[in-house]
């Protein structure tokens, strides 16, 4: 008898195997299909403010890494093109996000002229806006594209990074950690 | 001639030839040491927008930029390993083409030993079960052997 039971059991190891593993692709497929699970997302391990110039463009306010630092309440900052699509369906997020927090924006690879080509037709959601003219401090945020978003807590201490176009799920979860 | 044809093939099969992507000339460093460096270095990393391309490989933008980054540390005197942990730093530890040994990783290590010496433990328990279980007939189990021998054939 135990050994009918013993040969059941590893009969049916390929069945739970089986099933296991599909539950499991099933699982994955489903949320890579929401946009919930992104296989190729690269989460940078940015945890202080990198060092990093930034240009001026006129006649938008500007900012540098000091008034960054000193900053007494949490800042998003988002990286953006006039060039990039994904950026400017992104607008439409990052205007509502201005509500509840302030946005600073770093035109990457840009000129000041297409920048305020720019905003002559779309809503500035910036507080400030400064640029990257040569990329150099994208790579120092660990930036792989355009548009993506830091999340920064005063003393400049990174506590997020999305690689991609804010969605609204995102503005919950930042309007939810800065309270 | 034919077999020389077939291993000219063989050549081609076994030996892929290293294409980099540098756009231009100007790229490149004058030094030919530190060039031969800094190719060693971004073969190392990945392109973070083709994901599976070397920063050597790739046309991407951002590729050539930390092609350019590289070369401008390597100039400047950074060791290779300086380099490294200076890109990893900000890209973590996915952009190093070969993942680094550690807590995470060490799995992906010991899969394959582990799965032997499992298989072999497994494998000795069932041909030791499977050999001690030749107990020994008892009276009336013998009775019936020797009758189904002695039975006549038909």
């Amino acid at each position: 008898m135990k050994d009918i039971a013993r040969r059941r059991l590893i009969f049916s190891l390929p069945l739970i195997t089986t099933l296991g593993a599909g539950t499991g692709f099933y699982v994955m497929l489903s949320r890579l299909r929401t946009g919930s699970f992104d296989p190729k997302e690269i989460k940078t391990p940015q945890i202080s403010l990198p060092y990093f110039n930034l240009e001026r463009v006129s006649p938008f306010p500007s900012f540098n890494r000091n008034e960054l630092l000193r900053q007494t309440k949490p800042i998003v900052i988002n990286f953006f093109a006039s060039w990039c699509v994904p950026c400017l369906t992104e607008m439409a997020i990052l205007n509502q996000l201005s509500h509840k927090i302030d946005i600073w924006g770093i035109a990457y690879k840009e000129n000041s002229h297409a920048i305020n080509e720019f905003f002559s037709r779309n809503d500035n959601p910036y507080k400030r806006i400064a640029q990257d003219t040569k990329g150099d401090a994208g790579i120092q945020w660990g930036l792989t594209g355009v548009p993506e978003s830091f999340l920064v807590l005063p003393k400049g201490i990174i506590i997020s990074h999305i690689p991609k176009p804010l969605s609204e799920r995102d503005v919950e979860t930042i309007s939810n950690t800065i309270g | 001639m034919r077999t020389l044809y077939f291993f000219s093939c063989l050549c081609f099969l076994f030996f892929s030839f290293k294409t980099y992507a540098v756009d231009s000339p100007e790229e490149m460093l004058a030094n030919p040491q530190l060039e031969k460096r800094a190719e060693t270095i971004g073969s190392q990393l990945r392109c973070l927008v083709c994901q599976n391309e070397t920063i050597e490989e790739s046309s991407a933008p951002l590729a050539k930029d930390l092609r350019q980054k590289v070369r401008e540390k390597l100039v400047a005197g950074d060791s290779d390993e300086k380099i490294m942990q200076w890109m990893v730093k900000r890209y973590g530890n996915f952009v190093r083409l070969n993942p680094p040994f550690n807590l995470y990783t060490s799995l992906l290590w010991f899969i394959p030993i582990l799965s032997f010496f499992g298989g072999i433990i497994l494998a000795f328990g069932h041909i030791r079960k499977k050999t001690n279980c030749t107990e020994n007939l008892s009276a009336e189990e013998k009775k019936h052997i020797t009758e189904l021998l002695h039975e006549p054939r038909p």
